[in-house]
Parts: structure tokens; sequence; C-alpha cells
């Protein structure tokens, strides 16, 4: 995720990794993780999510933009579950892959290069 | 090439999305989205999401969701046929007297016999693809969860700062800072030597043909070479 400021809106980091922050930590499927006390559940400090999750948190020094990365550990799919994606079409209108529910869907990744 | 499969497939329940994993977005791709005509959904993926989300590290690649939403097969080589490209042509065939060539010529003849020696399996994947579109659930194709978490791509702490990297590179790609954007890609790829997409497309901002550069460390022809051509792609595991 690309964050201008260390703040992560908790809708956001749900939709993009999976990680609901809830009263009891962040939780991902069964799986949750006591965050500090002060935390609310709308926005996170994504040094503690960093610290708390696993996440590679980079900073690019020159344009101050930082990248908060997906958890270290286990697989890329720690379950089956069809992660949200929502991409743009070609002219920009987002499509969200949810909307092929109740359809068989064969995914292919290409790329012109 | 999926777009024939699409139209024989679609009226028993299935649906194609094709993702273009391109960070210079609509205006490098669009001339392909639009020689294919696709009825069906083609987007556009500029900060290669589907490799940190799914596990992509090469293309194309094709991943199975059933009617629930549940992936059935992660990502793996998927081609709809073999390319011209990816035919065996007769070695003894020359087109040019090896002398002659340029060293761009020369360059090109060997990149395109290395892409022969690329293995795929178009004919087995789209036979075991028409018996999941035949028989969902039951197919033995299709994976149980246990099996699709087991053969999706570990994610050690390099591979999740890979990520985060590559996503930063080409977000400064993107804004202008094509300078900065370079140790971003490096990191990458230094971090997740074996994810093709983000090495190639770093290299295609410096040259199109992904040929020796000064700016990164490797080029199509030399990582293919150091790994051996046949091992591209995976064996597909049906």
């Amino acid at each position: 995720m690309i964050l201008k400021t260390l703040v992560v809106d908790a809708k956001e980091l749900e939709r993009r990794t999976g990680w609901g922050i809830k009263p009891e930590g962040a939780c991902k499927g069964e799986v949750c993780v006591p965050l500090p006390t002060m935390t609310g559940t709308s926005q996170v400090d994504a040094r503690v999510l960093a610290e708390r999750l696993s996440m590679p948190l980079l900073h690019d020094e020159v344009y101050d933009v930082w990248c908060l990365g997906p958890e270290a550990g286990g697989r890329v799919l720690s379950g089956a579950v069809l992660p949200d994606i929502v991409l743009p079409d070609l002219e920009g209108n987002p499509f969200a892959l949810r909307e092929l529910r109740g359809q068989k869907v064969l995914l292919v990744a290409w790329a012109s290069w | 090439m999926w777009q024939t499969l699409r139209s024989e497939w679609h009226p028993q329940g299935l649906e194609i999305v094709t993702i273009a994993l391109d960070t210079a977005g609509a205006e490098a791709v669009r001339p392909w989205m639009e020689a294919a005509h696709p009825d069906h959904p083609s987007l556009i993926d500029q900060a290669h999401l589907l490799d940190e989300l799914l596990g992509v590290v090469n293309v194309p690649n094709g991943v199975w969701i059933d009617e629930q939403g549940m992936i059935v097969r992660p990502p793996e080589p998927a081609y709809p046929r073999r390319p011209t490209s990816l035919r065996r042509l007769d070695p003894a065939r020359q087109d040019l007297v090896e002398g002659e060539l340029s060293p761009q010529q020369r360059r090109a003849r060997e990149v395109r016999a290395e892409v022969r020696k690329i293995r795929i399996e178009p004919e087995a994947y789209i036979a075991a693809l028409r018996d999941w579109v035949a028989n969902g659930a039951a197919s033995r194709y299709a994976l149980v969860p246990d099996e699709v978490t087991r053969r999706s791509h570990a994610r050690p702490p390099e591979v999740a700062e890979a990520a985060a990297s590559f996503e930063l590179g080409q977000y400064l790609q993107r804004e202008g800072h094509t300078d900065a954007a370079v140790p971003w890609f490096r990191a990458a790829h230094r971090l997740q030597p074996d994810n093709w997409t983000y090495k190639r497309q770093a290299w295609t901002f410096v040259d199109p043909e992904q040929g020796p550069n000064e700016v990164y460390d490797g080029d199509w022809l030399s990582d293919v070479r150091t790994i051996g051509a046949e091992n591209y792609y995976p064996p597909l595991d049906l």
C-alpha cells in the first residue's frame, strides 16, 4: 500500500490485505494479532502494523512516500478465498472480480512486454 | 488468444478475465486489447498487485476461481495454444549467414533460440480447463483449499519486501520520477530473483528489448541462460 502518511485507513487495509481491525486486534481468517490498546478501529499506525504483522514498511526519503507491504511468513495464499481484487479496465472504470460470483472464472495474467 | 475459447465455454458458465501487468498502463496495452476485441473483462494491473495478492511471478499465468469465489488452482503457466515463437524450428534453417548479422540481429537470433527451448504444455492445460468447465468441483483438476494454499508461492520476509519495493518503484515511475524508481526496482529484483514480472517490467523502461543495459544487473537473455530456458516456467502439476 502506498502511503503519504503513516496513518492507514482500516477499511482500505482490510480491502487490500484481508486484515480487519477489530477490538481484539488485527484479524485475518481465524488469526487475530493484538494491537496496542490505544489503537482505534478506523485508522492504524503503519509502524504498528509493520511490527505486529511482520509487514515491510519502506520509505522513499526523497519523495517522502511510504509503502506497506504484505505480511511475511507462510504463503501468499493463506486461504483459498479470492482476495477482493478491483482493477480498472481500459477506460479507467474499476471492475471488481467479485462481480463474477456465480460463474467459473479463468483469470489470465499477461503482459505486452 | 483466449477469445475463441471464451466463445465456446461462456455458455457453459465460464468467464475469462484477462489482466495486463503493465506499469505503463492503458496506453501501453491498448493496441493489444483493441486487436483482441474481447467480450470478457480486460483489466490493467499497473502495480503488479497480482504478484502480491495471488503469487504470480511470470506471465502468462492462469488462476481458476469457482462460482463461490474460491480459488481452485493457484497461478501456473497458462497458454491456450503454442505460440509461433515457441515452436521449434529446423536448426539448420538460416535466413542469414552468421557473419552477416548485426549485433542486434545476432542477439535477436540468440533470444529466439532460447525462447524455443521454453517448455509449455498448452494441450494439457486446455484439456484440464475443459474438464473443469464441464465437471466443476467434480473435476480432478479442481483443487481443495488446503492443496491450493500448499501450492501457493512461499512468502518469506524477502519476498514480502520485494513486493513493497516493486510497488514503491512503480509508483515513482508512474509519477515521473524514473530515476528514483530504479533503486526500488533493483531491490525487488535482488529480493525475489525468481520474479520475472518485476524484472521484465523494469527492464522495459530502459530497453523495450530487455537487453543488457547499465541500469540493471540483468537482462532477459542472460537471466534465462542462468537458469536454463527449460526452467523459465515450472512444469504443470496437473
